[in-house]
């Protein structure tokens, strides 16, 4: 009887103290097992797949093809070098626009204003709204016919444009649907590092007559610079994968002329519209590496430039 | 401090005019600044109010150039969407989806991001943001076979784990962060105390760190409400969310406008009234980082 009552708590104080000793591993484990399962392995069989020529089914009998499917993919000047372009225009340009934009209207909320509570929740909208549905509306209108932008374009006497149906228009108008939805974002990493930002340096530039341009140009910015970066990488990110606005606007193969497709839409696209899983694969480890070579760029950058 | 939240200090004010007095800025400053703001506000606020006013309009209306702005309003479109084409059951299965997602991201995220905050697991954690960058393309295919040998496609558990692939990096990235900045002595304080490490963690951070586990909860639950593409592969036709539905919604000959609009109205609405109540949440998470250097 004694023993079984010792027992018990002691079996629980053991279970305690390994499970104390061992938390970081306890507590890190459940996300690292998901994550090995639900993402290395699937990412270690789309390496695989590269190497193969999987089509119609992946259970179906392919062969190991060596690098031919990277042979085949990169000299590919017909869709995929021009898919590769096209993600580069949209990402930069998107990009640019909003960087720019973005640190205008943080730099007009970064002093406290009335109302200013108004306008912080007009700009936080866009970027909750689901973007299948910002597409949607897009789409409607920019819609040639019946659309508003043209009827804007019709009351100052400009001719009515194609935009997302023209072949050389739907890109620019996209990159115009993603400024509007991810330029908030761009406001609001900008004013967080705003906000942070002592005044001093500021005070002390005003003082020796430094106008506002110049204390902008010279003094925020470069104190800046760590919000900037990290700015422009989780936006680029995102935008170098942007999927839903082009696939609802446009479906598959981004267009008639693919005039929309970029790498996601191509690589989705050879997935589960041709079942050619082989260049599929071969495609997205391409466009995995790009990203990982862009992102390695600015964070080498950055450490370089704090050193 | 890496979580910033987007008050600013109420110090400034006063120190302003005590310390060294702002120069006044000139009248026409004023006014450009009243105007750029107006400006700002109209550009990101106008499409959707368009999309409202349009999702009132009948299809013939939507065609009318001079009924723009003048027309009769009809619930109509909203009747079409919600009754006739069973919108109810596709806000049932995001909202499942979405909150699952979100709550069993939450379960294995936090006491991950609390070790790797830690005990400085820098490794471990770029491991997990890698999904940040992955495309998510790249996994669909392997995700489709596994899942479709498990018979597991068109369920909500497939739907429900792809989403935590976007939730859990996002969750663990906001509360690496949250906890960075969360400071040691209380938790020691409860060892003296007689806690252990995990009682500490449980009984004391965790409480104290209801504010970033609503601005990690939050987020997720919109990015997964908003998620298309895991859905439009993985979904079956008792379990496609909302964004699927407004896709399908324009796979027909001629599109319904009023109709689709009403849809999309239907799927934004919901998410932007979260937003408006849990503005300082969001705004915190999504700039989780910005200041970090």
């Amino acid at each position: 009887m004694t023993t079984m009552v010792t027992t018990k708590p002691s079996m629980w104080t053991n279970f305690s103290t390994w499970a104390n000793r061992y938390r970081k591993w306890l507590f890190a484990a459940p996300a690292m097992i998901f994550v090995g399962l639900l993402i290395a392995v699937p990412l270690g069989w789309t390496l695989y797949l590269s190497v193969t020529d999987s089509e119609g089914s992946v259970r179906a009998a392919s062969n190991l093809v060596g690098l031919s499917n990277y042979f085949e993919v990169l000299t590919d000047t017909d869709r995929f070098w021009p898919a590769v372009m096209r993600t580069f225009v949209f990402t930069g340009g998107a990009l640019a626009v909003e960087l720019i934009l973005g640190m205008c209207i943080a730099l007009l909320l970064w002093r406290p204003f009335r109302g200013e509570k108004w306008v912080r929740v007009a700009i936080l909208l866009p970027l909750v709204a689901t973007p299948v549905a910002v597409g949607m509306m897009w789409r409607l209108i920019f819609d040639p016919n019946i659309g508003f932008a043209n009827q804007v374009l019709s009351w100052v006497g400009i001719p009515a444009q194609p935009w997302l149906s023209g072949q050389y228009t739907a890109l620019p108008t996209l990159m115009f649907v993603d400024i509007w939805q991810w330029t908030p974002m761009v406001v609001l990493m900008l004013l967080a590092g705003l906000t942070s930002l002592s005044d001093e340096p500021d005070e002390a530039a005003r003082i020796d007559g430094a106008n506002s341009w110049q204390r902008f140009w010279f003094v925020t910015l470069p104190l800046m610079r760590a919000t900037v970066i990290v700015t422009i990488v989780l936006r680029g990110i995102d935008a170098l994968k942007t999927f839903d606005i082009l696939y609802a606007t446009k479906g598959k193969g981004g267009g008639s002329f693919h005039e929309v497709e970029t790498l996601n839409i191509y690589a989705f696209g050879l997935s589960f519209d041709y079942n050619d899983y082989g260049i599929a694969s071969t495609v997205l480890i391409l466009f995995f590496l790009l990203i990982i070579a862009i992102m390695w760029v600015l964070t080498y950058r950055r450490k370089a430039n704090r050193s | 401090m890496t979580t910033t939240l987007p008050a600013r200090p109420a110090a400034e004010a006063p120190r302003e005019v005590a310390v060294a007095p702002r120069r006044r800025k000139p009248r026409a400053y004023k006014i450009f600044r009243v105007i750029a703001l107006t400006l700002t506000v109209l550009l990101f606020i106008a499409p959707l109010v368009w999309m409202f006013i349009a999702s009132l309009k009948t299809n013939v209306d939507i065609y009318d150039a001079s009924k723009t702005l003048f027309f009769t309003p009809t619930l109509d479109n909203y009747d079409n969407v919600l009754s006739r084409n069973n919108y109810f059951g596709f806000i049932f299965n995001s909202f499942w989806v979405a909150l699952l997602s979100t709550l069993f991201s939450l379960l294995i995220g936090v006491p991950a991001a609390y070790a790797m905050s830690r005990f400085a697991m820098h490794r471990s954690a770029l491991v997990v943001l890698m999904a940040r960058i992955i495309p998510g393309v790249s996994l669909l295919v392997p995700w489709y076979f596994i899942f479709a040998n498990m018979r597991m496609v068109g369920g909500f558990g497939v739907l429900i784990l792809s989403h935590m692939f976007v939730a859990l990096p996002l969750i663990v990235y906001i509360m690496i962060s949250y906890f960075d900045s969360t400071p040691l002595e209380l938790e020691e304080q409860a060892q003296v105390d007689g806690l252990t490490h995990i009682g500490a963690f449980l009984r004391i951070t965790l409480p104290l760190s209801v504010p970033g586990l609503a601005t990690a909860g939050i987020l997720s639950f919109i990015f997964s409400w908003n998620n298309f593409m895991f859905a439009l592969v993985l979904s079956g036709a008792n379990t496609k969310t909302l964004p699927v539905a407004i896709f399908n919604f324009v796979s027909y000959a001629s599109i319904d406008w009023g109709s689709l609009m009403a849809a999309a109205v239907v799927v934004t609405v919901p998410i932007m009234v979260i937003a408006l109540f849990t503005q300082k949440y969001i705004v915190s998470g999504l700039t989780a980082g910005a200041t970090k250097g």
